[in-house]
C-alpha cells in the first residue's frame, strides 16, 4: 500500500480520532489517503490554529494531540504552537510535509528546513529518509509525545516518500534504546520524603503542571488531606487541587495570592511536585523562600536542582509516586496538630489579603467581576482555555477550577491567540462539556480566522472577550514601570466584534451593563454553536497583587 | 527522628576542573547538531569535540570536553540524557581514563631554527611529516597538556598553523568507556 495509506493505519492504530491540519502541495498525497480513511480530519484556517488546537485537545482529553502542515510556510507557521507545547509539556505529533528528496537543499518551492528550525523546541524529531521508516517513526513518535514528561514530537515526510508503495504490517514494538524515562520513584527517597514531611511544622505543597499531566489530582488531594498540608499550584497546575478546599491557598507567583507566597517565603519545607521553579514563581531567586528545604519530584531529572537545588530529589511519575509517600507519611504517625500555629499565621494572611478590587457602583463591568460572572454563569462547570494577558491572571485568579484539565492556558510560552484555537481543540476533544474561550481583545485577534472553522465543523466555543481596547498587561507595566508612557498599547475600538462574529457566520454578542451580566452569559452560553461575546469592562484596570519581576514575594504590591 | 537541618542540597556543583564527557550515540543524521544545540542554547562552552565510529557501526563516540568552574556538569549531562539518540554518557574520572589528541603543527623553519625545532620535536616524541625550505610540519599525540606544552615551545619559531583534533578517551582497564 502507499505509505500515506500505511500512515492512516498508523494514526488509528495510536487510536487518533481527530487531527487538525491544513493541506498544501507537499503533502497532497496524505490528504489523498484523508479523503477516505475514515479519520476526522478538521481544516483549519491557520496552521497555528491547528496546533493550538492539538494542544487544546491533548490539554482537555489528556491524549495525543496531531496537527497537520505543508512544507515551507506550513511548517514554520508551526513553529509558536511546537515551541508552546516544549514549554508546556504537552504530548502532539506534528506530521509535516517536505518537498521531495531530490529537491532537498536546493532551496525548492515551499521548501524549508523544519527538522533543523524546530530542533531546539522539540522533544524530538524524525526526517523520514526511507518509505519503510514511516510506521515505525510514528508509533515512536506518539510513544515519546505521550510517555515520560510529554511534549512535541516533528515527523517530516518527503513527498515523494509518502507516496511510495510499501508492504505494511503493523508494528508492535517501538525501539527506542536511548529513552528509557524513569517512571518509578526511588523508595529510599520517598521515605526520606516522608520523614521530612513529619518533622516539619511549616510545609507546602507547590504542585505543578505535571500533576495535572500525570492525571495525579485525587492522589494529590490524598496526600495534602493526609494531614493538613497547605497546597498551592502554578498557572499550570490550576484544577490539579480543588480551589474550594480549605486547605487551597491560591495560585503562587508573580500575580499569586499573597498568602501562597507568603506561606513559601516562611515554609521550612516545600514539596515541590511537578513543577519547574519558573521565575514567574520564584521571583528573585536568591531570596526564594529561604528558609526552607526541598522535596522535588519530577519526572524530568533535568529540571531536579535546574533552579533551585533540592535536598531530596526523586524522580518518577507522580502518580506512581504520591501514593507512596502519602503511605509513607501515614506510616510514621506524626505528631498532630503541629501545624496548628502554621495555619493561624496563614489564616491571617487569607483575611489581611484576599484577593480584592473595588467593584463597580454603576453598570460598568470590572475585568475581575467578568470572571466571577463567568464562573456563576457556566456554574464552574466548564472548560476554560485562556488566551495570554491580564485576562489570563484574573482568570486563574477569580475562577475556582474544581478539578485537573479544566483550564487550559499557554503558561510557559505565554503566547497571545493561543486561547481560541485551544478551546476548539478542547471542545472537539470533549463535545459534551461547555468550553469557554477567555480572551483579551488583543489576543483574540491573533487566531480569530479559527472562528470559520468553528463554524464550520460545528464547534459550539463561546468566546468572551475581555475587552478594554488595550494590550493591557503591557499598558499595565508601562503605567507601573514606564512613567505611564503608553507605547502602542491602545488597539482603539476595532474590530467591530460583534461584526466579525456575523461574518464568520458565529453568533456575535456585546455585553456592557455589569447588572445583567451574569443572565446575559447565561443566555450567550445557552446559544447553539460558536459564539463571541464582546464585554466591556474597565480600561484601565491593574491586575493585583504582583510582584515587580526580579523581586522577592514579601515584596508584592498592590 | 530527621531533622530538617540535616538535609543537605549537594547538586550544581561546579568542580572546578576539566571533564571529559564520553557520549555513545545512534549513528544517524543530525545527531551533532542536536548535541551542538543544546549547548548553544543552555549556554554551555564546549571546549574540544571530536566524534568519530565506535566498534559497533549503529553507534558513534563524541568524546567532549569542558570546563567544570563554568558548568554544572550535572545539569550538562541531565540535559544530553533527554536527548532520544544519546545512549550513554559518561564523565570520565582522569585517574582512570587514557586521553589522547592528535595535532599537526606547521612551523616556519630555516636553516638555523629547523634543528632545534626537530629536537623539541624528539623530545616530545612527535613526528615530522612535512619539510620545505621554510616551514616544517610536525604531528604530536599526547594529552591535551601535552599539546599544549608544544605549542608554547615551538610558537617563538613563528607558528604558522595548527590543527588539533580535540581529544578522544577510553576507559582505563577492562571496564566499558
Amino acid at each position: 500500500m502507499r505509505a500515506v495509506d500505511a500512515l492512516m493505519e498508523c494514526l488509528k492504530a495510536e487510536g487518533v480520532d481527530v487531527v487538525f491540519g491544513l493541506p498544501g502541495g507537499a503533502n497532497l498525497p496524505t490528504y489523498d489517503a484523508f479523503y477516505d480513511a475514515g479519520i476526522r480530519h478538521i481544516l483549519v484556517r491557520h496552521e497555528a490554529g491547528g496546533g493550538h488546537a492539538a494542544e487544546g485537545y491533548a490539554k482537555a482529553t489528556g491524549k495525543v494531540g496531531v496537527s497537520l502542515a505543508t512544507s515551507g510556510p506550513g511548517a514554520t507557521n508551526l513553529i509558536t504552537p511546537i515551541c508552546d507545547a516544549m514549554m508546556d509539556s504537552v504530548p502532539v505529533v506534528f506530521i509535516t510535509g517536505q518537498v521531495r528528496t531530490e529537491l532537498l537543499g536546493t532551496d525548492g518551492f515551499q521548501e524549508a528546513d523544519t527538522i533543523g528550525i524546530t530542533m531546539p523546541v522539540v522533544k524530538h524529531s524524525f526526517m523520514i529518509q526511507h518509505p519503510l521508516e514511516i510506521p515505525r517513526s510514528i508509533h515512536e513518535a506518539f510513544h515519546i509525545a505521550r510517555t515520560g514528561r510529554p511534549g512535541p514530537v516533528v515527523v517530516d515526510i518527503p513527498q515523494d516518500l509518502s507516496r511510495a508503495d510499501i508492504p505494511y504490517e503493523p508494528v508492535a514494538d517501538v525501539r527506542l534504546p536511548g529513552y528509557q524515562p524513569t517512571t518509578e520513584g526511588n523508595q529510599k527517597q520517598i521515605r526520606l520524603a516522608a520523614k521530612a514531611l513529619a518533622n516539619s511544622r511549616r510545609p507546602v505543597i507547590y504542585a505543578g503542571g505535571g500533576v495535572v499531566s500525570a492525571n495525579a489530582g485525587p492522589e494529590l488531594v490524598e496526600l495534602a488531606t493526609s494531614d493538613k498540608f497547605p497546597v498551592t499550584t502554578t498557572v499550570m497546575g490550576l484544577g490539579a487541587f480543588p480551589a474550594p478546599h480549605d486547605q487551597w491557598l491560591g495560585m503562587l507567583g508573580m500575580h499569586g495570592t499573597r498568602s501562597a507566597n507568603y506561606a513559601m517565603d516562611e515554609a521550612d519545607l516545600i514539596i515541590a511536585i511537578g513543577a519547574r521553579f519558573d521565575d514567574r514563581v520564584t521571583g528573585k531567586l536568591s531570596e526564594f523562600a529561604p528558609r526552607a528545604k526541598f522535596i522535588h519530584i519530577d519526572i524530568d531529572p533535568a529540571e531536579i536542582s535546574k533552579n533551585v537545588p533540592a535536598h531530596i530529589p526523586i524522580v518518577g511519575d507522580a502518580k506512581n509516586i504520591i501514593p507512596r509517600l502519602t503511605a509513607e507519611y501515614r506510616a510514621l504517625a506524626a505528631e498532630p496538630n503541629r501545624f496548628d500555629e502554621w495555619w493561624s499565621r496563614i489564616r491571617t494572611w487569607q483575611q489581611r489579603h484576599p484577593l480584592q478590587y473595588e467593584d463597580s457602583t454603576d453598570s460598568e463591568i470590572k475585568p475581575q467581576y467578568m470572571i466571577q460572572a463567568l464562573y456563576e454563569a457556566t456554574g464552574g462547570d466548564a472548560i476554560v482555555a485562556s488566551d495570554v494577558g491580564q485576562h489570563q491572571m484574573w482568570a486563574a485568579q477569580y475562577f475556582a477550577f474544581r478539578e485537573p484539565r479544566l483550564w487550559i492556558n499557554s503558561g510557559g510560552l505565554g503566547t497571545m491567540g493561543f486561547g481560541l484555537p485551544a478551546a476548539m481543540g478542547a471542545k472537539v476533544g470533549c463535545p459534551e462539556r461547555t468550553v469557554v474561550c477567555i480572551a483579551g481583545d488583543g489576543s483574540v485577534q491573533m487566531n480569530a480566522q479559527e472562528l470559520a472553522t468553528c463554524t464550520q465543523e460545528g464547534i459550539g466555543i463561546k468566546v468572551f472577550i475581555m475587552n478594554n481596547g488595550y494590550l493591557g498587561m503591557v499598558r499595565q507595566w508601562q503605567e507601573l514601570f514606564w512613567d505611564k508612557r503608553y507605547s502602542q498599547v491602545d488597539m482603539g475600538d476595532w474590530p467591530d466584534f460583534v461584526k466579525l462574529a456575523d461574518a464568520y457566520g458565529a453568533t456575535g454578542i456585546r455585553l456592557e451593563d455589569k447588572k445583567t451580566l451574569v443572565s446575559d452569559m447565561k443566555e450567550a452560553l445557552a446559544i447553539d454553536g460558536p459564539v463571541l461575546v464582546d464585554v466591556r469592562v474597565t480600561r484601565e484596570e491593574n491586575t493585583y497583587p504582583m510582584i515587580p519581576a526580579g523581586q522577592p514575594a514579601r515584596n508584592m504590591v498592590g | 527522628m530527621l531533622s530538617l537541618d540535616e538535609l543537605e542540597a549537594a547538586v550544581g556543583l561546579r568542580t572546578g576542573r576539566k571533564h571529559v564527557l564520553s557520549i555513545l550515540v545512534e549513528n544517524k543524521p543530525g545527531v551533532l547538531t542536536r548535541i551542538a544545540g543544546l549547548f548553544a542554547r543552555r549556554g554551555f562552552n564546549i571546549d574540544t569535540l571530536a566524534v568519530g565510529p565506535t566498534d559497533d557501526e549503529r553507534f558513534s563516540r563524541i568524546t567532549l570536553t569542558l570546563d567544570g568552574a563554568v558548568h554544572p556538569i550535572d545539569q550538562v549531562t541531565k540535559q544530553l540524557h533527554k536527548l532520544v539518540n544519546v545512549l550513554k554518557i559518561r564523565d570520565l574520572e582522569p585517574r582512570d581514563t587514557l586521553a589522547r589528541e592528535l595535532a599537526l603543527f606547521k612551523v616556519s623553519a630555516d636553516g638555523a631554527s629547523r634543528s632545534e625545532v626537530m629536537q623539541i620535536c624528539e623530545i616530545f616524541r612527535g613526528k615530522v611529516v612535512d619539510v620545505t625550505k621554510r616551514a616544517i610540519v610536525v604531528e604530536v599525540t599526547g594529552t591535551c597538556d601535552k599539546v599544549d606544552a608544544f605549542e608554547q615551545l615551538v610558537r617563538p619559531f613563528g607558528l604558522i598553523e595548527m590543527a588539533r583534533t580535540g581529544e578522544i578517551a577510553i576507559a582505563r582497564g577492562r571496564s566499558e568507556t
